[in-house]
């Protein structure tokens, strides 16, 4: 311990830290558009799309071809290994695209989870092995930032203390060599909404699994000023039959967060996990509201709730396409707002805005 | 870990929060009058004057009776067991006095270092035993925080993982205790300057430490917001040759803090640890001063950097009662302005003022 042996140049940490500052610009966050080729079958399949690669290539082409709109409102897109390497109908890589945009490109590296034995189906993620090397080349093909999705659980007797220390310290050497390839590490240990609990055991939860995390995150020398949290909103479980105000949710967020999150980290991009797009989007304003002090940018790190209606609008047909893509753009448009504080609410009921994309035990 | 049982109720949490505010609000920062019998010892005699309990109740006497006014700038004092049930020549109460001004009463807890076998030369800190009932006798007798001063020092091997975790373990273990007897715990995990370390390494080992400290509080269940942390300015060793600007200090200490304590601390109470009452006002507005985020009050905790000047003025003759008073008053308005960064260095300063507090290996 008692000596230090510099992780990172001062010019390395000036390169991460202006990347994470971009992406959480005010008034920006992230589209995460890096749902593996599995979650990418559950979403057409719901809209009765076939799960084929030009399918996949079809509707990001969808998100990827918003107009200069979503400049302002969208800072950073996550993609997966597939899609980074995709062009749109003329044959220009959608890296490409989405830079000229001036928005920043992401890349999810994490190959998912596996279970730790001797526990009550909890689990870590894989993905360390290589890491390096996949980071140096994302980097040489565009990518500045990357992602890495942990799951914990609540439940009877879980989290576990191993599986927050193993997941924590997963996340910390993910990010370690992240920032060694100067690609900025968002961390995401996600708190799944599966259960019945309440909000407060949820914000307890949050708050143990948060502390470990940047015990770890210490413990790697790990910058965090050139990195992300994407954590999930403190919530009631889905099964909760307690129902809370965006008041209560935010309130509840903030305070896990003041409890752990180190004002030196530039931003937390919160995960939907399932919320509506309009929930989402509410969640997401009072946040902004909650009269407690917030040293870090609050937004998003939307998927499903930035995507799910304009999905719907797609439902495969090329004809549909640029109605999709306004229902996007859309959806950034009021996201921005909502990480200002600033949306004042759709006043609309019902379609796919408000239905609730909740899906049990989800994996990406 | 799956379970939450709160250690404390709504209304315990807010009554601690309300404390730890108070002590810290509008500038106003924490005269450290808690010197050991042993300490006081070492400072009178460098005024040529005897350690006698009456000699130590003058002292405290002539600070504690100067003009309300004093309540502007100091928001609370912390005592030494002997001090809290001494009284004024009239016969009232030390601590009665000082609550009538509106100041907050603090406690010295901790009994003091034993030494940490295997390590080299290094303590952890004893005053755990029949904690809980001596803060609630505390309480009782009108206090409303305590303090606890662990200490690592940077050396060859040094602060071992050990000494880290160890005091670390035993800060969180008494606030824990604290907040139990409705007392604030502020949590001082002194990284002492003795040695030739520069500014760099300093700053490493204050993140370290720091960081294990908010771990250890977390996994004990501390309230954040009901707490104070007392630690010191990221510093250059005494003896290193290398000399640093007050505003290099300020970005190395606030740089630390900022990745380390969580917003939901509301204050954060500097020691000054042997540095120039002139030095220690520099500094602290520096801090005050520094651009990047400060989610928390940055303000003062000072013993010897309050006392100085008061002390040399006095050298133990009742007649020196008024300058005494005037060169208090004028140290603590002083740090209550660097406490806002509004401090501007009048240039005149007594000799005392400029002089280094430094004593080497210093123990209170």
């Amino acid at each position: 311990m008692p000596h230090s042996y510099p992780a990172l140049s001062a010019e390395q940490k000036k390169e991460l830290s202006d990347i994470a500052l971009r992406i959480v610009a005010p008034g920006k966050g992230i589209l995460a558009a890096d749902e593996s080729v599995g979650s990418m079958a559950k979403r057409l399949s719901q809209i009765g799309v076939e799960n084929t690669e030009e399918n996949r290539r079809l509707y990001r082409q969808v998100l990827f071809s918003a107009d200069d709109r979503v400049k302002k409102c969208i800072g950073g897109v996550i993609f997966f290994h597939e899609t980074l390497y995709q062009k749109d109908d003329n044959g220009v890589p959608f890296v490409r695209t989405i830079q000229d945009k001036g928005i920043v490109v992401g890349i999810k590296v994490d190959k998912g989870v596996v279970p730790l034995a001797g526990t009550d189906g909890e689990t870590t993620t894989q993905g360390l092995d290589g890491l390096s090397e996949r980071c140096a080349q994302y980097k040489k093909d565009g990518a500045d930032f990357a992602k890495w999705r942990c799951v914990l659980k609540i439940s009877e007797r879980t989290p576990s203390a191993l599986a927050i220390l193993e997941n924590a310290n997963v996340l910390a050497r993910y990010a370690s060599i992240c920032q060694q390839n100067g690609i900025v590490p968002i961390v995401e240990p996600e708190i799944l909404p599966d259960g019945d609990h309440d909000l407060k055991r949820c914000q307890y939860v949050t708050e143990k699994v948060l502390a470990a995390v940047y015990k770890a995150l210490s413990d790697h020398h790990v910058y965090l000023e050139g990195t992300l949290l994407k954590p999930n909103m403190v919530t009631p479980g889905h099964a909760c039959p307690i129902k809370y105000t965006p008041e209560e949710i935010a309130m509840a967020t903030v305070t896990a967060l003041r409890r752990t999150v180190p004002p030196a980290v530039p931003g937390v991009t919160f995960l939907s996990g399932g919320q509506s797009e309009e929930e989402a989007s509410l969640n997401l304003n009072a946040i902004n509201r909650c009269p407690l002090p917030r040293p870090w940018a609050l937004t998003f790190s939307y998927g499903r709730a930035l995507q799910a209606s304009a999905l719907n609008a797609w439902r495969g047909q090329r004809d549909n396409a640029g109605a999709a893509t306004e229902e996007f753009i859309k959806r950034a448009e009021v996201n921005g707002l909502a990480a200002q504080g600033q949306y004042e609410g759709s006043g609309e009921d019902g379609g796919a805005a408000a239905q609730s994309l909740y899906i049990a035990n989800h994996a990406y | 870990m799956a379970h939450r049982f709160p250690a404390l109720t709504a209304e315990q949490k807010k009554e601690l929060s309300e404390i730890a505010q108070r002590i810290v609000a509008n500038g106003k920062g924490i005269l450290a009058a808690d010197e050991s019998v042993g300490t006081m010892g070492n400072r009178l005699q460098r005024i040529k004057v005897e350690n006698t309990e009456e000699n130590r109740r003058q002292f405290r006497e002539i600070l504690f009776s100067v003009d309300s006014s004093i309540n502007q700038s100091i928001g609370g004092v912390i005592l030494f067991h002997e001090t809290l049930y001494q009284k004024d020549s009239q016969g009232k109460l030390f601590r009665n006095i000082l609550k009538e001004k509106g100041i907050v009463v603090g406690i010295k807890l901790d009994q003091g270092g034993a030494p940490l076998a295997g390590t080299n030369k290094e303590t952890s800190i004893q005053g755990l035993d029949g904690l809980s009932e001596r803060c609630a006798q505390y309480k009782k007798d009108g206090v409303d925080f305590g303090k606890w001063r662990a200490v690592l020092r940077i050396a060859d091997q040094c602060p071992s993982s050990l000494a880290i975790q160890e005091n670390a373990n035993a800060l969180a273990r008494y606030a824990s205790i604290c907040q139990q007897n409705g007392l604030v715990p502020i949590v001082e995990p002194e990284v002492i300057p003795d040695g030739d370390h520069d500014l760099e390494h300093c700053q490493y080992v204050t993140e370290k430490v720091l960081a294990a400290v908010y771990k250890a509080l977390s996994d004990h269940h501390v309230y954040l917001e009901g707490t104070l942390l007392k630690p010191n300015m990221v510093t250059a060793g005494h003896a290193c040759t290398k000399k640093y600007t007050p505003e290099q200090v300020a970005m190395a200490t606030v740089t630390a803090l900022h990745r380390t304590v969580p917003a939901a601390v509301p204050g954060i109470c500097f020691l000054s640890g042997g540095m120039s009452e002139e030095d220690a006002t520099l500094n602290l507005n520096a801090i005050n001063l520094c651009p990047l985020p400060k989610p928390w009050k940055l303000s003062f905790s000072y013993g010897r950097a309050l006392q100085a000047s008061a002390l040399d003025a006095w050298g133990g003759k009742a007649a020196n009662k008024k300058a005494t008073q005037e060169a208090f008053m004028k140290r603590a308005l002083a740090n209550c302005q660097a406490a806002k960064g509004q401090y501007v260095h009048t240039g005149s300063s007594s000799a005392a003022s400029t002089q280094s507090l430094f004593t080497a290996c210093y123990t209170y």
